[in-house]
């Protein structure tokens, strides 16, 4: 079981990450606060739960931001490492910077390009072999967004990963319902339920609040399978700011300076 | 070459376990099964899922390993061309794709199966090699470049099966990145690649029976082009011959007439090239190629027009 203290300090952490992404929004044009914002509190349960910071730890768990224009959550907990430099952040999406919209391979801490949805769980289906066959007990780890549902090419993956046994593959999905062009449901209304069709793989799959830290961590360990893990992650577009929560208009929005400041009161405030 | 390669690709991965090979529902010809059989962690086949082959053999790449992923052209390039072009070219990792049955060799199975525009299309992404052997022994030795050597993607065309080999006593030797003169004669020069060889070498001996000599060089890299050996060569030659299994659009022939443009050669080219048109056409792989326009006699008469 998670300590109530750790519950505490993941709450903070996410209240500080929060805060400096929406400080970003008011520095740069092109950021998907929407996104970031639903998938924070899972970033920050793979990073600060399964990721160790310190170098000198022999784990080499892997993260892989499918759903990569949610990057800047993943940039912040990097800089928060000292991965990634202040520079790089103050820099982010500028012509100085090396830090882009989405995440590219090579920069430190980022282990995959992804932009392109549909990409990130063939590439962690590989990791995932790769690590069985090199004799490594890492683990992969990965969020998806509901819009890469959609693509034919994260199904492929979905049957390839249970046919490889793949238990060392877990991956997250942010589950809030929008896409660019509106509602998922409204997308494709006949797709749901979703947990019904990822069993139907082979994979085990447990559905969660996304936001809550202590669901999240009590799920991952509920595990009781050898197959690969999907954990459904309920969670709210736009997290934390009223105004922004389940609105399409802000995956890709940023604030003006009259809704940042109302904004920033609600992140401080922080939510049940 | 396909069974050559089952051969090769099963040497190289019984040394070396960096090696995996993916297919997508390809039968195993030759070698692959033994490959399979031996190795069976390090052989994956996606089924007929080709994204997924190619993005997995991404993910393998990104712990260090070397995957080769093999299936009909068309359906390893094309299919899942993104995935080529973020996955192995946009983070530059080392992963070989085996366009198999490249060309019009599938002839009777018609468009869906034959792959005309692949230089183009992979010649087109940044970071991507791009091989086509003419023959079996240099697809072994590409293969073998393609193992231990290269450090970023390599798209390979290889034709079917049964290719004779032309290059026993090829005056120079393969080297990736470098066009290579394979028969030597002073009047003019044929450049080719991949299974078209075959077809040089008949008007080479057709032109020879009018006392004309020809060369025969394999541009086995289509990219990087060996732009300093083309250039020789269209300096040493008043006459040269581009001769490939290729939409007229983005091939060999625009790459050689452009650098001949920027470098203002004077030299004579003449080029034959497939149409630019799917031809709903079920004959043999000659036949189509004839319709086409390739044929030894074709080119030949042509060669000989006056300018």
């Amino acid at each position: 079981m998670i300590s109530q203290n750790n519950i505490k300090l993941s709450i903070n952490r996410c209240k500080k990450y929060r805060k400096k992404i929406f400080d970003i929004s008011q520095k740069v044009f092109a950021l998907h606060l929407g996104g970031a914002f639903s998938s924070l509190e899972m970033v920050d349960y793979i990073y600060n739960f399964h990721i160790p910071s310190s170098k000198k730890t022999k784990n080499d768990d892997i993260f892989i931001m499918s759903k990569g224009h949610s990057c800047i959550a993943q940039y912040i907990i990097l800089g928060e490492r000292g991965v990634l430099t202040s520079h790089d952040i103050e820099n982010y999406c500028k012509a100085n910077g090396r830090l882009g919209c989405h995440p590219d391979y090579g920069n430190p801490g980022i282990q995959a390009s992804t932009g392109s949805l549909g990409h990130g769980l063939a590439l962690a289906t590989g990791i995932s072999h790769a690590n069985k066959l090199q004799g490594s007990s890492s683990k992969t780890f990965v969020i998806l967004s509901d819009g890469e549902l959609q693509e034919g090419s994260t199904w492929e993956a979905l049957m390839m990963a249970a046919n490889l046994n793949l238990d060392n593959l877990i991956c997250f999905l942010d589950h809030n319902g929008s896409q660019s062009y509106g509602v998922t449901k409204q997308t494709h209304p006949k797709f749901y339920p979703i947990s019904s069709k990822i069993k139907s793989f082979n994979w085990e799959c447990v559905t969660v609040n996304g936001h809550n830290v202590e669901e999240i961590d009590k799920a991952y360990k509920s595990r009781k399978t050898k197959k690969p893990f999907f954990i459904i992650g309920n969670t709210t577009k736009g997290k934390g700011v009223s105004f922004m929560e389940n609105k399409p208009i802000w995956h890709y929005r940023s604030p003006t300076p009259e809704e940042y400041l109302i904004g920033l009161k609600e992140i401080e405030r922080g939510f049940k | 070459m396909r069974d050559k390669f089952a051969d090769v690709i099963y040497k190289i991965g019984k040394k070396n376990k960096k090696i995996a090979v993916l297919v997508a529902d390809i039968s195993p010809a030759g070698s692959i099964s033994d490959f399979k059989k031996e190795f069976p962690e390090r052989f994956i086949n996606t089924g007929v899922a080709e994204q997924s082959m190619i993005g997995i053999a991404g993910g393998l790449a990104l712990k260090g390993m070397r995957p080769f992923c093999y299936t009909i052209a068309t359906f390893a390039l094309y299919r899942p061309f993104e995935m080529v072009r973020v996955d192995l070219c946009y983070q530059n990792l080392p992963v070989t794709i085996i366009g198999m049955g490249a060309g019009l060799v599938y002839s009777t199975l018609g468009g869906t199966h034959h792959t005309m525009e692949d230089i183009a299309v992979a010649t087109a992404i940044p970071n991507m090699t791009v091989i086509c052997p003419c023959d079996p022994e240099e697809m072994k030795l590409a293969t073998e470049w393609c193992a231990l050597k290269s450090k970023g993607p390599v798209y390979m065309r290889l034709g079917k099966r049964g290719e004779k080999t032309f290059t026993k006593n090829a005056i120079d030797s393969f080297k990736i990145g470098k066009i290579r003169k394979v028969t030597s004669g002073k009047d003019i020069a044929i450049i080719t690649y991949g299974t078209l060889i075959s077809m040089s070498f008949e008007v080479k001996d057709k032109l020879n029976d009018k006392n004309i000599k020809a060369s025969i060089f394999s541009c086995h890299t289509i990219k990087p082009l060996d732009e300093i050996g083309i250039l020789k060569i269209l300096k040493e030659y008043k006459k040269v011959i581009i001769m490939e299994e290729h939409v007229p659009n983005g091939g060999l022939k625009d790459k050689v007439l452009s650098l001949a443009f920027k470098n203002k050669m004077k030299t004579e080219i003449k080029t034959f090239t497939l149409k630019d048109k799917f031809i709903h056409f079920y004959g043999s792989y000659p036949e189509l190629l004839n319709v086409h326009g390739l044929s030894s006699n074709k080119i030949v008469s042509e060669i000989l027009k006056r300018k």
